[in-house]
């Protein structure tokens, strides 16, 4: 009964994810490819070498785009799900879709805000090559520190609560969480690769683009996949007020 | 306040019940870890590391892996 559903919460999430993906995926369209032909506009003016396209450039704005963002939003629909059904009860007087909206929220702010304020978003001819590994080290070292760190407050709240009630306990956590991610953010080494010439309004809207398709990412699914367990777990006033109107037609 | 007894049918914020860990345990596990390598060939495969040689992955993927906040070549 409870694995059964942890498995329909967690097909919801993917599902949810993947709307919530689509959603992403028009503004990364409308937003962010303007910005991404931009950048390889003057890439393109700079470069010494000109490479050869693997994948054409009207490929790689559309079917490319659409697979990355939408895999990407299936899988982190997938993970919040598990982490909701964790979440579920245990983080306080909130309902079914009040937790996924809190859940997502969180996981917005602790998978990319936090990151991103560290290592931002770069868009093509910004960075270096021959760093890939370091960057992409620090990069992920930086997104799993901030999730852990969040689940460590998210655990310390809890623990506090009694002494200090819900309101101390949770202003207590949240400044426990940011005095961690600002000593990270101190001790672990800052990469700049920005080409000297590299106009600055359009790594600012190339960023921007960046976490507005985030915001809907997660916003979206917070609020779908919140609807969605909502009529999963309290099915009462919902079905019995589509019972009234549809069981006539369906039988 | 908001929870009166009045209006049973409307969405009164009710706690959920609590879901056991043994019966997240093996979602999690099994789903987490595909879903995490799932996120390795959006985010990272044939950057850093590679599992398949060439750069097909990297290339047809390339917009999404900047726009999504990952380092990208």
């Amino acid at each position: 009964m409870n694995s059964a559903t942890v498995r329909n919460l967690l097909v919801r999430g993917m599902l949810a994810g993947l709307a919530a993906g689509v959603l992403a995926l028009v503004v990364a369209y409308l937003l962010g490819e303007p910005n991404v032909d931009k950048a390889i506009g003057f890439e393109d003016a700079h470069a010494h070498e000109h490479e050869m396209e693997v994948v054409s450039r009207s490929l790689q704005s559309t079917a490319g785009l659409a697979t990355g963002v939408l895999v990407y939003g299936v899988s982190f629909g997938g993970i919040a799900a598990l982490a909701y059904c964790f979440a579920l009860g245990r983080v306080g007087r909130f309902g079914p879709r009040a937790t996924a909206l809190l859940l997502s929220g969180c996981a917005l702010l602790a998978v990319y805000v936090v990151p991103f304020l560290k290592y931002p978003a770069n868009p093509p001819s910004v960075g270096d090559p021959d760093t890939i590994g370091k960057r992409t080290t620090l990069y992920f070292l930086m997104m799993l520190l901030s999730v852990l760190l969040a689940v460590a407050a998210t655990l310390l709240g809890k623990r506090l609560r009694p002494r200090l009630g819900t309101w101390w306990a949770t202003v207590l956590a949240v400044a426990a969480f940011g005095v961690a991610v600002g000593l990270a953010y101190q001790f672990l080494p800052a990469v700049n690769e920005v080409p000297k010439d590299f106009p600055a309004t359009l790594l600012w809207r190339f960023r921007l683009s960046a976490l507005a398709i985030q915001v809907v990412l997660w916003g979206g699914f917070g609020l779908l996949f919140g609807e969605l367990a909502e009529r999963q777990l309290n099915p009462k006033p919902a079905k019995a007020a589509a019972a009234g109107r549809t069981v006539p037609a369906a039988r | 306040m908001a929870q009166t007894v009045a209006q049973p049918t409307a969405t009164t914020p009710v706690v959920p019940a609590k879901l056991p860990l043994s019966a997240i345990a093996p979602w999690a596990v099994f789903f987490g870890i595909l879903m995490l390598v799932l996120l390795y060939f959006v985010g990272a495969e044939q950057g850093a590391t590679s599992v398949f040689s060439g750069t097909d992955v990297h290339e047809w993927v390339h917009d999404a892996r900047h726009l999504l906040g990952f380092p990208c070549h």
